[in-house]
């Protein structure tokens, strides 16, 4: 590219890098801010003073249990993560590895379970919780991901597809049996698959806003995405305060993704759309 | 190595070992959790909520039979309608904008550049945000007035919209809010771009200097896939969208019901009004049409998507 096109180019992409980056931009400022501060005119492109005390008032007030909600999220998203990796990587070593009959049938309905609106079978699977007495409860957000969840096997199963079958022939024929074949050979070769879809489950559980909306309903249970918008709709004028519970909310997520940035690539790119 | 073929199989392909009894055990075994777990949460609650819609249900209480009542109280109900229409415009605009702008975003992220990594994380970024958040920062940036969006606008002679509190534009506002998290779609896109063989990539440069002509003819049809995926995905997420439009609009769809969508009326329905048997029915209803126009897009995909010689 001739200077001047790099130069467009790249007038161009900041440009829109602008535009994406202003949401968070603005929710990073506006938790400094106080409530008057965040509608002045002329607009404060930035916070002057810093009110670094809006974070401990936040933290410490009544109507907002952030910190039990946060810890609630970890061990939320933190479940599900572990349970996803382990429930799934069974599954997607069985599709992708071992071969039995109706195995792509099978296949077949996991896919279209993928795309099966969740809209469609929530309402049954909570009326079976609400009759066992366990809403309320973390129970029905976590133990799904016992048995495993569509998606990820799909996206495992990618990964798996990549092992060579010389590896398992080679120990089949050693003798070992099929789950010291998938614990001690395959699962290590896709180390990096069980990580990366162990980021992905954490980011979405931790972000999860419909599951504990209907099972959850003792606030200090709710995790934080559910309790940021119950202090939002009923403190809707508290701005600033709403702005630095967001802002806390997305921090941990934005952080561990720009650690592990090459994972997340690679699991999208890989998730083979073939 | 031990060998590869054991002596009876001498005509046998030394690399693959025929199945055994144990792999075919072992396949089963490991499938069966999922297997187990897909019956219980998605085959039978499928059955069931067709069931459900044929009720008349209050959660406590047994459910009584009443056949399409449910669905004649749904024609009749203006909430039904007016969030219908309101999801159905919002799909239909925020999915294909989505697709459009995922992929020339991907297009230009395509070059290798010092900044590409910078770049490619900004457009991932909000992917990352709790819908919640990025709703309620929304809210705040939007403020007819005294928010940072429409001070700006006004600075520069514009006079603009109320935004999220004018009926007439709530609407499209939120299909607008909706294009934010372009992560997905557009990484998505660029992996397919990036999987375009150099060879081929390099020989349409050479034979048209256009780059329009390489655009339409090369780089198109070999990422159909991809666009087929985002599509569907695009599709089935769409028409069920309810956190943003639950944070914004609240249970109500405020202002004036203009963001009143689909799920968020279901949800009222099932959570507020306790009436399981509409509920289930708005289910099943939306069920039919994600149902029709996924098997018509792939249906139709068999024209239009093209997979690389690979094959499956």
């Amino acid at each position: 590219m001739t200077t001047l096109r790099r130069l467009l180019y790249h007038a161009v992409m900041l440009a829109i890098s602008a535009i994406f980056l202003l949401p968070f931009y603005w929710m990073a400022i506006s938790a400094f801010k106080n409530n008057a501060e965040i509608f002045s005119s002329p607009v404060a492109w930035f916070p002057d003073p810093i009110r670094w005390e809006n974070i401990p008032a936040l933290l410490s007030r009544e109507d907002f249990p952030f910190i039990r909600q946060f810890l609630n999220s970890v061990f939320y998203a933190g479940s599900v993560a572990v349970l996803v990796v382990m429930s799934c990587s069974l599954a997607a070593y069985s599709f992708a590895c071992l071969r039995w009959r109706g195995r792509d049938l099978v296949f077949g309905f996991t896919v279209a379970a993928l795309l099966m609106p969740t809209i469609v079978t929530f309402l049954p699977v909570y009326l079976a919780w609400s009759k066992l007495g366990l809403t309320g409860t973390y129970w029905p957000l976590i133990s799904p991901f016992l048995f495993g969840d569509a998606f990820f096997i799909f996206m495992l199963r990618q990964f798996f597809l990549g092992v060579p079958r010389e590896l398992m022939d080679a120990a089949r024929l050693d003798g070992a049996s099929e789950f010291r074949i998938w614990w001690q050979i395959v699962l290590p070769q896709v180390r990096t698959a069980l990580v990366i879809v162990g980021l992905f489950a954490l980011v979405y559980t931790w972000n999860e806003f419909f599951g504990p909306l209907i099972y959850l309903q003792d606030r200090q249970d709710f995790p934080l995405s559910l309790g940021l918008f119950t202090f939002q709709s009923q403190r809707a004028a508290e701005w600033s305060a709403s702005m630095t519970g967001a802002l806390l909310t997305a921090l941990p997520m934005v952080v561990l993704f720009l650690f592990t940035q090459r994972l997340f690539q690679r699991g999208l790119t890989t998730s083979g759309l073939k | 190595m031990a060998a590869n073929t054991t002596s009876g199989a001498a005509s046998a392909p030394p690399r693959t070992a025929r199945p055994g009894r144990a792999e075919a055990r072992a396949g089963v075994l490991f499938a069966l959790p999922w297997m187990v777990g897909m019956t219980l949460f998605v085959l039978i609650p499928l059955i069931l909520t067709f069931y459900i819609a044929q009720t008349k249900f209050q959660i406590t209480g047994a459910p009584k039979w009443v056949g399409l009542a449910n669905y004649e109280a749904l024609m009749k109900d203006p909430a039904f309608w007016r969030s219908a229409k309101n999801t159905a415009i919002y799909a239909a605009i925020s999915v294909p904008l989505k697709l459009v702008m995922a992929l020339g975003l991907a297009l230009l992220l395509n070059r290798a550049t010092a900044l590409s990594g910078f770049y490619r994380t900004v457009f991932y970024l909000p992917f990352l945000m709790p819908a919640v958040a990025g709703s309620v920062v929304f809210m705040l940036l939007l403020t007819p007035g005294a928010g940072p969006v429409n001070i700006v606008l006004q600075a520069l002679g514009f006079s603009p919209p109320d935004w999220l509190l004018d009926p007439s534009v709530a609407l499209w506002t939120l299909i607008l809010l909706s294009l934010w998290p372009l992560g997905v779609e557009t990484l998505v896109f660029l992996g397919g771009l990036q999987n375009i063989p150099k060879d081929v990539s390099e020989a349409a440069d050479l034979d048209s200097p256009k780059a329009w002509h390489k655009l339409v003819w090369i780089t198109l049809p070999m990422i159909t896939p991809m666009i087929l995926f985002n599509l569907v995905i695009g599709i089935i997420y769409s028409f069920q969208v309810f956190t943003q439009a639950i944070v914004i609009g609240g249970t109500t769809g405020t202002p004036a019901e203009s963001t009143l969508m689909y799920m968020v009326v279901l949800y009222r329905a099932a959570f507020r009004y306790f009436n399981m048997g509409a509920a289930a029915a708005m289910a099943t209803v939306l069920f039919g049409v994600v149902l029709v126009l996924t098997l018509l897009i792939f249906r139709s995909a068999r024209g239009w998507v093209h997979y690389e010689g690979a094959g499956r």
